[in-house]
C-alpha cells in the first residue's frame, strides 16, 4: 500500500516538476523545477532497492550538475528571454504525442518475462550496494574504467572551453602562440 | 500492486516530455535540460528492469548513464559558454551555419 | 613426372606475368631473355614427358576441384599422353624458336616488352587447350589463345587495319565457338560430364543421331579455329600481325587446334563416319579452294596464310578418314616447315622495311643467301618432295584418301599438291630470283642477325629430316589412337607415291623455268579466272554484303530506336527522379539544429513504428 501511494505521489510530482521544466518560460525556474524532479526521481530508486543509484542521483545529479548548470547560468543573460519563434507547432506536438502513443504501447505489450534470464541475479543476504560493488569491479571493470577516463577527459576539456578569452577566437590563439 | 509496466510506462511518459522539450525549446541551455529529462526517463526505465528480473545490470547502465551525463554537461556547457562569448546569444536559430 | 607436367605447364605463366611487369617501360630485354628461358625449360619438361610417355607412362593428375556445385563437380585435371606429349613438343619447341627469332625481329617495336607476354600468355594457354583431360579446360583453352590471338593480330592497334583484323578473328571465333558451346552441352547433358574418360567410356551407349549431333557442333568450333570455310577469311587478315606471330599462332600452333580437337575426340568421330566424310570433304575442298587463291596473290604472307588454310585441309582429311596419326605427323611437320617459312618470309620483311608485296621484290639471293636456302628447304617440304618431312606426312594422306576409295578426295589433293608446288616456288622464284626490282623502288636488303638465322637452323633440319620419324611416330601415337590399315597392295601404292611425285617435281620444274624467263605476261592478269582468285572469289564481298551490311542495318536501329528510346530514357528517367528528389530534399539541410532534430524525432517515430508494426515471418 505504501509503495503504490508513493509510486503515484512521486510520479505526478516528477511529471508536474518535468513539465515546468519544459514550459517555464524562465530558464531559473526550469532549472530549480528540473533540481526538484531529479530529487524526486531518486524516490524511485529507492523504491526500487537500488540505493546505490539514488544516492547517486541526488550527489551526481542534483549535487553537481545542478550545481554546474547553476555556474554556467551566470554566464548567461538570464533576464533576457530567449524568443520563444516556434514553426509548426502542430508538427511538434503531433511527433511527441506519436512518439509517446507508439513507446507506452511498446511498454504495455506483454514482456516475455520466461525468456529473460538474470546475468548477475541479487544474492539475497547481500546489501544492494556490496553486490554493485561486486560487479563493477569485475565484469564491468574496464567500462568502469573507461567512465573515468572519459570524465577527467570531459572535466579538462570543460575547463579549457570555459577559459578562453571572449574577445579571442580560437584562430587568434594559435596564431598568437606562433602554431600558424 | 505496482508492476514493471508502471513504471515503465512512466519512463515512457517522462521520455515523451522531454522529446516535446527538445523539439519545442529554442533556448539551447533548454535543450540541455530535456536532454537530462531524456536520460533519467530511460534511467528510471532500466532500474525498474533490474529490480524486476532480478538482475543487477540494468543498475550499472543506469550508472554509466550519470556518468556520460555528467561529461555531456561538462563540455556542453562548456561549449555553450564559449558560443556565448562569440555570438552573445544561446538562441538555437544563431546555429545556422551548417546551411547548406 | 608429376612436377615436368607442372613445370611445363606454368613456366609460359610465370614468364608471362614476369614480362607483364614492364609491358608499361621502355624496352628491356631481360622480359625477352626470361620468356625464353621459361619457354625453353617448358620444352624441355616435354621432352622428358614424351620420354616418360615413350616407356608407356601416362601422367594424368588432378590438380584441384575446380567447379563443385550441386550436381556439376569440374575437376581441373591434366592429361599428358601420345597424344598431348606430342603437341606439347611441338608447341613449345616451336615457341622457345618463334621467341628467340622474336628478339631480334622485335628488337626496335615500342611494344616489346607487350609482345613476350603474350607470346608466353598464348603458349600457356595452348598448352591447357592441349593438357586437359576434359573438354572445359579445352575450352578454356581454346578461348586462351583466342584471346591472344585477338590481342597479337591487333599488336600494333595503331593500325587500322590491325585493329579490324583483330577484330574478324575474334568475332569468327565466337560465332564458331557457339557451335562447339553446344556440343559441350550436349556432351554434359548426355554424359554428364566433361571428363574425356568418362565420355568415350559411355560414348557407345548413346543415341546415334545425338552423337553425329555432337560430332558436328565440335566441328564447327574446330573449323572456326582452323579457318576452313566458310570462317577461313580470318586466317588472311590475320597476317597484320607481327611475322613471328604468324608463324607461331597463325601457321603452326593454334589454327592447328581443331585438327586437335578432332583427333582428341577420335573415340566420338569414329562412331560417326558420315561426320568424319563431311570433315574430309569439305577438308578436301579447302585444299584446293584455299590453294587457288595463293596461285595469284602477290601479298607475301598472305600466300603462305592461304598455304596454311590448305594444309589445314589436308590435316582434316586425314582426321576425317579415320587417319588420326597421320593427320597429328602432318601437323608435326607442317609445324616445322610453315613456321620456317613465315620466319623466313619475317626476314625478307626485315630486309625489304615490311614491304609484301612479292613483284617488288626478285633477286635477293644474293642478299640474303640463307634465308634463301632455308626458305627454299622449307618450300620444298610443303611440296612434299622426297626426302623433306612434308613428303612422308602429304603422301600418306593421299594414301589414305586413296584407300578410303574417295577418289574425288584424292582427286581434289593431288591437284592441290601441284598447286602447292607451283605457288611455293612462285614465290621462291619471284623473291630470290629474277630481275631486280627493288634497287629501282631504292631498298637495300640486308641479311638478319646471325642468331635470328641459328634459330631457325633447328627448324630448316627438323623440316628436313621428321619424316623419316614416320614408323616410330606410328608406332608411339597408334598405342592411343587407333590403328589404320592400308588395304591396298604394294605396288599400288608404290604407285601413287610414284605419280603424286613426278606430278610435283614436273610442276616445280615448269614453274622454275616459266618464272626463270621472266613469268606470265600481263594479259592473264584480264582473265575472269584471274580476276575472280585475285577477288577470293569474292567472298569478302559476299560476306560484307550478305552479313555486315544487314547487321549493320539491325544495329543501327538497335541502337537508334531500342537502346536510345527505351533503355537510355528508362536509366535518364531514373536520374531525373534522383536529381528531382535530391532538389526537393536539399531543404531539408537547413542548418538550423531544431529542424534537424525534428527530424531525428520523425526517424524515432518511424523506427518506432516499424517495431510495432512490421512483424517479418509472421
Amino acid at each position: 500500500m505504501f509503495e503504490v501511494i508513493a509510486f503515484y505521489m512521486f510520479s505526478i510530482l516528477v511529471i508536474g516538476m518535468f513539465l515546468i521544466v519544459v514550459f517555464s518560460k524562465n530558464a531559473l525556474y526550469s532549472m530549480s523545477a528540473l533540481a526538484g524532479g531529479m530529487i524526486f526521481i531518486s524516490g524511485f530508486f529507492f523504491l526500487l532497492d537500488a540505493d546505490f543509484l539514488g544516492v547517486v542521483q541526488i550527489i551526481v545529479y542534483t549535487g553537481a550538475i545542478m550545481a554546474v548548470y547553476a555556474f554556467g547560468m551566470m554566464f548567461f543573460d538570464t533576464t533576457r528571454d530567449v524568443k520563444e519563434n516556434i514553426r509548426f507547432k502542430k508538427i511538434i506536438y503531433g511527433l511527441s504525442i506519436l512518439s509517446a502513443i507508439f513507446l507506452i504501447f511498446i511498454l504495455l505489450a506483454p514482456v516475455y518475462s520466461g525468456k529473460i534470464e538474470a546475468l548477475y541475479p541479487s544474492i539475497q543476504g547481500v546489501g544492494n550496494i556490496q553486490m554493485i560493488g561486486l560487479i563493477l569491479f569485475t565484469k564491468y571493470l574496464v567500462p568502469f574504467e573507461l567512465a573515468a577516463i572519459m570524465l577527467l577527459a570531459a572535466m579538462i576539456s570543460g575547463i579549457v572551453l570555459v577559459k578562453i578569452k571572449m574577445e579571442e577566437t580560437p584562430t587568434d590563439i594559435e596564431v598568437a602562440r606562433g602554431e600558424k | 500492486m505496482i508492476t514493471l509496466t508502471h513504471y515503465l510506462v512512466l519512463s515512457g511518459i517522462l521520455f515523451s516530455i522531454g522529446i516535446v522539450g527538445v523539439l519545442r525549446r529554442k533556448n539551447l541551455l533548454m535543450l540541455f535540460f530535456s536532454t537530462e529529462i531524456l536520460l533519467n526517463a530511460v534511467n528510471i526505465g532500466f532500474a525498474a528492469v533490474s529490480k524486476y528480473y532480478g538482475d543487477l545490470s540494468g543498475q550499472i547502465f543506469s550508472f554509466f548513464i550519470i556518468a556520460i551525463a555528467a561529461s555531456e554537461v561538462a563540455v556542453g556547457l562548456g561549449l555553450l559558454v564559449l558560443w556565448y562569448k562569440r555570438s552573445g546569444t544561446i538562441d538555437l536559430d544563431s546555429l545556422q551555419m551548417m546551411k547548406g | 613426372m608429376e612436377k615436368y607436367l607442372y613445370v611445363a605447364l606454368f613456366a609460359p605463366l610465370v614468364g608471362s606475368l614476369f614480362s607483364l611487369l614492364f609491358t608499361a617501360q621502355k624496352k628491356n630485354v631481360i622480359t625477352a631473355l626470361v620468356t625464353s628461358g621459361l619457354l625453353l625449360l617448358s620444352f624441355v619438361s616435354s621432352l622428358s614427358l614424351m620420354y616418360a610417355v615413350h616407356s608407356d607412362m601416362i601422367i594424368h593428375v588432378k590438380m584441384m576441384d575446380w567447379i563443385s556445385a550441386g550436381n556439376l563437380n569440374l575437376p581441373f585435371g591434366f592429361v599428358v599422353d601420345n597424344v598431348s606429349v606430342v603437341m606439347m613438343v611441338t608447341v613449345t619447341l616451336v615457341s622457345s624458336i618463334v621467341n628467340i627469332y622474336s628478339m631480334g625481329y622485335m628488337m626496335h617495336d615500342k611494344g616489346y616488352n607487350r609482345f613476350f607476354t603474350y607470346i608466353s600468355a598464348f603458349v600457356f594457354s595452348m598448352l591447357i587447350l592441349v593438357m586437359s583431360d576434359n573438354f572445359i579446360g579445352l575450352f578454356i583453352g581454346w578461348e586462351g589463345v583466342g584471346l591472344c590471338s585477338y590481342l597479337l593480330i591487333g599488336f600494333w592497334y595503331e593500325k587500322d587495319t590491325a585493329s579490324w583484323a583483330g577484330n574478324e578473328a575474334f568475332i569468327m571465333n565466337r560465332v564458331a565457338d557457339l557451335g562447339m558451346l553446344m556440343g559441350l552441352f550436349l556432351i554434359y547433358w548426355q554424359f554428364g560430364s566433361f571428363e574425356y574418360d568418362v565420355v568415350f567410356a559411355h560414348i557407345g551407349g548413346i543415341n546415334p543421331a545425338v552423337v553425329t549431333t555432337i560430332g558436328l557442333l565440335l566441328f564447327i568450333g574446330a573449323m572456326g579455329k582452323s579457318a576452313q570455310f566458310p570462317f577461313h577469311t580470318w586466317l588472311a587478315d590475320a597476317m597484320e600481325g607481327p611475322t613471328p606471330v604468324s608463324a607461331l599462332i597463325h601457321a603452326a600452333t593454334m589454327v592447328t587446334a581443331g585438327v586437335y580437337l578432332i583427333i582428341r575426340a577420335s573415340a566420338l568421330f569414329s562412331l560417326v563416319p558420315e561426320v568424319g566424310h563431311v570433315i574430309a570433304t569439305l577438308g578436301a575442298f579447302v585444299a584446293v579452294f584455299a590453294a587457288s587463291m595463293a596461285l595469284v596473290n602477290r601479298d607475301l604472307k598472305r600466300i603462305i596464310a592461304y598455304s596454311t588454310l590448305s594444309q589445314l585441309g589436308y590435316m582434316f582429311v586425314a582426321a576425317g578418314l579415320g587417319a588420326y596419326w597421320i593427320a597429328l605427323f602432318h601437323l608435326m611437320t607442317h609445324a616445322f616447315f610453315k613456321s620456317l617459312l613465315f620466319l623466313g618470309a619475317g626476314n625478307i620483311m626485315h630486309a625489304m622495311d615490311d614491304e609484301l608485296d612479292i613483284k617488288k621484290m626478285g633477286g635477293l639471293f644474293n642478299a640474303m643467301p640463307y634465308t634463301a636456302i632455308l626458305m627454299a628447304v622449307a618450300s620444298v617440304a610443303l611440296c612434299g618432295i622426297y626426302p623433306f618431312a612434308g613428303y612422308f606426312s602429304k603422301d600418306m594422306i593421299l594414301a589414305a584418301a586413296f584407300n578410303g576409295g574417295n577418289y574425288y578426295i584424292w582427286a581434289a589433293l593431288f591437284i592441290g599438291a601441284g598447286m602447292t608446288a607451283f605457288y611455293s616456288f612462285r614465290l621462291i622464284m619471284m623473291v630470290f630470283f629474277g630481275d631486280k626490282v627493288y634497287k629501282k623502288l631504292g631498298f637495300h636488303p640486308h641479311e638478319t642477325y646471325p642468331f635470328v638465322l641459328w634459330t631457325l637452323l633447328p627448324l630448316g633440319i627438323l623440316s628436313t629430316i621428321a619424316g623419316f620419324f614416320e614408323h616410330p611416330f606410328e608406332e608411339f601415337t597408334t598405342r592411343l589412337l587407333s590403328k589404320y590399315d592400308f588395304s591396298f597392295s604394294h605396288t599400288t601404292e608404290i604407285g601413287l607415291i610414284f605419280l603424286t611425285l613426278t606430278f610435283v617435281i614436273l610442276v616445280v620444274l615448269a614453274t622454275i623455268y616459266k618464272y626463270g624467263r621472266g613469268g606470265f605476261s600481263k594479259q592473264i592478269e584480264t582473265m575472269p579466272l584471274y580476276i575472280l582468285l585475285k577477288n577470293q572469289y569474292f567472298i569478302p564481298k559476299i560476306y560484307e554484303t550478305m552479313i555486315f551490311r544487314p547487321y549493320y542495318v539491325l544495329s543501327r536501329f538497335a541502337w537508334k530506336q531500342i537502346d536510345v528510346r527505351i533503355i537510355d530514357f528508362t536509366v535518364d528517367l531514373i536520374a531525373k527522379i534522383l536529381y528531382l528528389l535530391g532538389q526537393r530534399s536539399r531543404k531539408m539541410q537547413s542548418g538550423n539544429l531544431s529542424d534537424m532534430l525534428r527530424w531525428m524525432v520523425v526517424g524515432i517515430v518511424v523506427l518506432l513504428a516499424l517495431a510495432i508494426f512490421y512483424r517479418p515471418g509472421m
